[in-house]
């Protein structure tokens, strides 16, 4: 009898990259890692007692059970691309089968961390709605991996079921690259940045001159240097060569210098855009430009623009959400009422809210000047909110909530025009979802 | 409910309180918790230390009789209207708090009844939109109105209905 007739019946589909289960492998063998190094002084214990004999039954007994765990979690896990979903089936005892509607995608992203690239394979991850982790397939070939993302941006996009396995990338144009050197001016002038890095020279400091022993402040500093390696030199990494480029699937967004990364954002599901602007940026006339669609991660929403000018911004947010000016959104935005200093005597400065044919436009904030667009059409819930010193003041927060889990807030507008705000963007949000494009944007306009 | 707001109210809008039996609900899970409270805080220490130790009894009660009220004032504050295209929720006596929802984003309809509100003859209506932020329940319908209005949302919802 053959091995291959003993195995058991492996799931029909289309099988990940080969490569996959040494990279399965390496689970058991980190948590057994990190167990002996979390729990040093009892491991040091046990190989006092241990011979070599032992050691090597040990590794005998973990070596063949990780590989045969990283083996058999690759054998059952297949793929499936039919007309309307994508099914992955996954699990070595619990038996999990994943459909994911195609209509239903909000966004494809390709990563290539830097061992990928090596073996050139890449992780292809889905954001759907309703899922709270991305679904995603880690490894497939790099040449499949951009296959399957045309064709499932394809089907996902309503084309005809035969033409899309072979339509191919569709062609893209790039509409801004961001150069390193303004990455890296733009990264020198956040605040946060050198306040993470005075955190680090001072508290570690002041610890060892309190306690003269070196593990408390290497345990104090370890972490802060991590946070100061994340918010420079990590996101430098991360942000590096920024591409940002236009095709008939939507935006093309690659990054990274080691870990390449790259989304597809279709036509029309950007649920929210922030635009924030730190004190430093705003004589350069700097901005950052970050976007959410619905599914992503909470809190985890994905960057347009790490760092490009205003006009550059402008020029493509026009592309992502069609018919808004960014000049005009921010020139809608009006202050609160002079009253309102009685409720957020300095925060007030920052607030503005304005709307616009297509957005709803809030602002805030003094030091980091944020600007929030929310399109008409993606308002899921408007909410008028007072306290008691507002009532007293006559001013209310109106809050729009989007489909991305978050809302933007006009905060201290006069009632009244608060009241009458709430009524209209019901029905702005109304009329802008009719004249929103279709779901599947290859087809036509939705009737 | 008070006149400020009513002002604000446009004609067409028909405006539906929510049962007395839920006020009535609250109040006694107001009594439950501090009626107890208020005959342990008198007792206890008027037995053990003396008897004018016993006053301890009087802020419970003072909470007891405050909440009495502004649970009633709170539930008056409690509306909801439904409208063309869209349901409206207002509560709030102080944080005062309107929500509007288009029947077209509404993801889900539920309604919900634990023990204590089955007792009453109460439901709980909730909507839910894709943004888990939108905060839009109506307390204390009756089984038959809460039935109705969620049968009549649903379908306003479908002919309605708009991807995200």
């Amino acid at each position: 009898m053959t091995v291959r007739s003993r195995l058991p019946q492996r799931p029909e589909g289309n099988r990940l990259h080969p490569i996959t289960p040494w990279r399965r492998a390496w689970a058991p063998i980190a948590g057994l890692t990190a167990f002996a190094v979390q729990d040093f002084e009892r491991t040091r214990g046990w190989f006092e007692e241990l011979t070599v004999g032992w050691l090597i039954l040990g590794f005998a007994a973990v070596i063949p059970a990780a590989a045969a765990y990283g083996f058999f979690s690759w054998w059952f896990t297949s793929y499936v691309v039919t007309d309307t979903e994508l099914r992955i089936r996954t699990g070595l005892v619990f038996r999990r089968v994943a459909h994911i509607r195609l209509d239903r995608i909000q966004a494809v992203d390709v990563s290539r961390p830097l061992l990928a690239r090596i073996a050139q394979v890449a992780k292809l991850k889905l954001d759907v709605v309703g899922t709270e982790a991305k679904d995603e397939l880690a490894y497939l070939g790099e040449r499949e991996a951009v296959a399957l993302r045309a064709e499932l941006l394809a089907r996902a996009g309503g084309m005809a079921p035969d033409a899309a396995p072979e339509v191919g990338e569709a062609p893209a144009r790039e509409l801004l690259r961001v150069r390193s050197g303004t990455l890296i001016v733009g990264l020198l002038l956040l605040g946060g940045v050198w306040a993470a890095l005075a955190a680090v020279l001072v508290i570690p400091t002041l610890i060892y001159l309190a306690t003269e022993s070196l593990w408390p402040t290497l345990a104090v500093a370890l972490p802060l240097l991590g946070g100061v390696w994340a918010s420079s030199i990590g996101r430098f990494l991360t942000e590096y060569d920024w591409t940002v480029a236009e095709s008939p699937d939507g935006l093309r967004i690659d990054h990274g210098l080691l870990d390449r990364d790259h989304a597809t954002v279709p036509p029309g599901r950007v649920q929210y855009v922030r635009i924030s602007e730190p004190l430093l940026w705003r004589r350069r006339g700097w901005v950052r430009v970050e976007l959410e669609i619905a599914g992503a991660a909470k809190g985890k929403g994905g960057v347009l623009l790490p760092v490009a000018t205003r006009e550059d911004a402008a020029g493509v947010l026009a592309r992502v959400l069609p018919g808004v000016d960014l000049a005009a959104a921010a020139g809608a935005a009006t202050p609160p009422p002079k009253r309102s200093r009685w409720c957020a005597p300095v925060r007030r400065c920052g607030y503005a809210h304005g709307v616009t044919g297509t957005v709803f436009v809030t602002r805030y904030g003094l030091l980091r000047r944020r600007t929030e667009l929310v399109p008409h059409a993606k308002v899921q819930s408007v909410r008028f909110g007072q306290g008691p010193w507002q009532r007293r003041m006559r001013l209310a927060n109106v809050s729009v909530d989007h489909g991305a889990n978050g809302w933007a807030e006009a905060r201290l507008r006069d009632e009244e025009e608060a009241r009458a705000l709430v009524a209209a963007q019901a029905e702005r949000s109304r009329t802008g979802r009719r004249e929103a494009g279709p779901e599947r944007w290859l087809t036509g306009p939705a009737q | 409910m008070t006149t400020a707001t009513e002002a604000h109210r446009s004609p067409g809008e028909r405006w539906r309180g929510v049962e007395g039996a839920l006020l009535r609900l609250r109040r006694l899970v107001l009594l439950c918790a501090l009626l107890p409270l208020a005959l342990l805080a008198g007792l206890l220490p008027g037995l053990l230390a003396g008897a004018v130790w016993s006053l301890w009894a009087l802020p419970p009660l003072a909470g007891a009789a405050w909440g009495w009220g502004a649970l009633a004032r709170n539930w008056r504050s409690w509306r909801y209207a439904e409208r063309a295209d869209d349901l409206l929720i207002a509560h709030g006596v102080q944080w005062r708090k309107t929500t509007v929802v288009p029947y077209g984003r509404m993801q889900l309809v539920e309604v919900t009844s634990g023990p204590l509100e089955r007792r009453y003859g109460l439901a709980r209506l909730q909507l839910h939109t894709a943004a888990a932020t939108t905060d839009a329940t109506v307390p204390g319908l009756t089984p038959a109105e809460a039935e109705r209005l969620r049968d009549r949302l649903t379908e306003l919802g479908e002919a309605r209905s708009a991807g995200l």
